[in-house]
């Protein structure tokens, strides 16, 4: 199905194998080492407002990118392909409409499709940014134990596959924020409270484990009782 | 796995610039406002503003309680706030605890404190490996920990942000706040360095 990611998508690269060295720190690189990548950059953001659109559906724009266009071009590479998704979801832009252009800016003489009929998703927000004032109660409290579910539906999350079907301790309420799996795809804010989740090393990669605690953030929907 | 850009790869340059051609000439794009954001991100919001939080906090320890109490309000006192900093959390590094940021799913990073992330943080290598193995990441980007300090690694997946308060060193005693600013690095903030006098 075009616009859905598969339920592994290409970017949870949590605790995947074959990548090699870590990079090197380079304190002196600019914000952006080419030009295009300001422009891809300033382009991305843009696209989208005029797609209509929002941060979730951004990223899953990207998420389901091949992995050729996610990685290939780097950081502003998929950030632009995220935004020709999100332009052509919209019908903002032809499928095609960006390769003919630069065909003919290349000496080419192609025929360019038409612009098509904008069709942008029928969503208003109920705020400005992410986090909502909710009236629920909050399911969980610092110091339980939770497992993150096992979800693995096609569509956006971000629950990392890493941290699925594992126990942690819940260590600090976060403020209650949209639900990216349903905001993604304009169906719904299901704003919910999130919780920052403590899991042990050796819970998510077993005993021969490095020892560190790892943190990451849950939304409600993402968490059972461990006990 | 499917995508809906074409497979014919052209240059990503050449990409970008056919797709500001066609949203500029439409007049649904303009090339002033692309500008600014660019020029936002290239000169005013960059880890200048985190460092700045950073040497407050270790000269006011009224200040650092709220920081860590609050990031959000408490770097907001400072006039740093806007996208990618709607929830801040300040996590600070001691002599038995490392903290170190990642966002293994994207490269979510503090803006308004950071500015844009760099090159490693984006880096798959980095963002597949530290939450697995950070004690052998960081050796390997420099940063060598006793096996006696508690690392905590922290995977950014929502809107929270997460900004590490560094250690303080020894040698830096006695410095002005101003002098504070200029030796608080980027990576420190994120946690794959610690900052030397």
């Amino acid at each position: 199905m075009t616009g859905i990611q598969a339920a592994s998508g290409v970017a949870d690269l949590g605790g995947a194998e074959g990548w090699g060295v870590a990079p090197l720190l380079d304190p002196a690189e600019p914000v952006f080492k080419e030009e295009w990548e300001g422009r891809a950059f300033a382009l991305s953001l843009l696209s989208m407002r005029i797609s209509g659109t929002n941060l979730d559906a951004f990223r899953h724009a990207m998420n389901r990118l091949d992995s050729e266009h996610y990685f290939d071009d780097g950081y502003y590479g998929r950030w632009l392909y995220g935004a020709e998704n999100l332009l052509m979801d919209s019908d903002i832009i032809a499928p095609g409409a960006v390769e003919a252009r630069a065909a003919n800016m290349t000496g080419g003489h192609v025929d360019e499709p038409p612009a098509p009929e904008p069709h942008k998703p029928e969503y208003t927000p109920t705020a400005g940014g992410s986090i909502r004032v909710i009236e629920a109660p909050q399911r969980f409290r610092v110091g339980q134990q939770v497992r993150a579910k096992i979800m693995q539906a096609p569509g956006h999350t971000r629950l990392q596959k890493y941290t699925q079907g594992h126990v942690g301790v819940v260590a600090i309420v976060e403020p209650a924020q949209v639900l990216p799996d349903t905001h993604a795809h304009f169906i719904d804010e299901n704003a919910q409270w999130v919780y920052t989740v403590s899991f042990d090393s050796k819970e998510l990669f077993g005993p021969a484990a490095e020892r560190f605690t790892l943190n990451t953030d849950l939304y409600e929907d993402y968490m059972e009782e461990a006990s | 796995m499917s995508t809906d850009v074409s497979a014919d790869r052209i240059p990503i340059k050449l990409r970008a610039e056919a797709l500001e051609q066609l949203l500029v000439e439409r007049g649904l794009v303009d090339t002033n406002v692309m500008d600014s954001f660019i020029k936002t991100y290239e000169k005013d919001v960059g880890p200048l503003n985190g460092a700045k939080v950073v040497a407050k906090a270790w000269t006011d320890p009224e200040f650092k309680a709220r920081l860590l109490e609050n990031g959000t309000t408490a770097v907001a006192e400072l006039g740093f706030k806007g996208p990618q900093g709607e929830h801040i959390v300040v996590v600070e590094n001691t002599d038995t605890v490392h903290n170190v940021v990642v966002c293994t799913l994207c490269s979510c990073y503090p803006w308004p404190l950071l500015g844009l992330p760099p090159t490693w943080y984006k880096d798959p290598a980095y963002r597949a490996r530290v939450v697995k193995e950070p004690r052998t990441v960081l050796a390997e980007m420099g940063l060598t920990l006793p096996e006696s300090t508690e690392v905590t690694v922290w995977d950014s997946s929502s809107e929270v942000r997460f900004f590490v308060l560094p250690q303080r060193p020894a040698a830096s005693e006695g410095m002005s706040e101003e002098e504070l600013v200029a030796i608080v690095s980027r990576d420190a903030m994120v946690g794959v360095a610690v900052v030397g006098a």
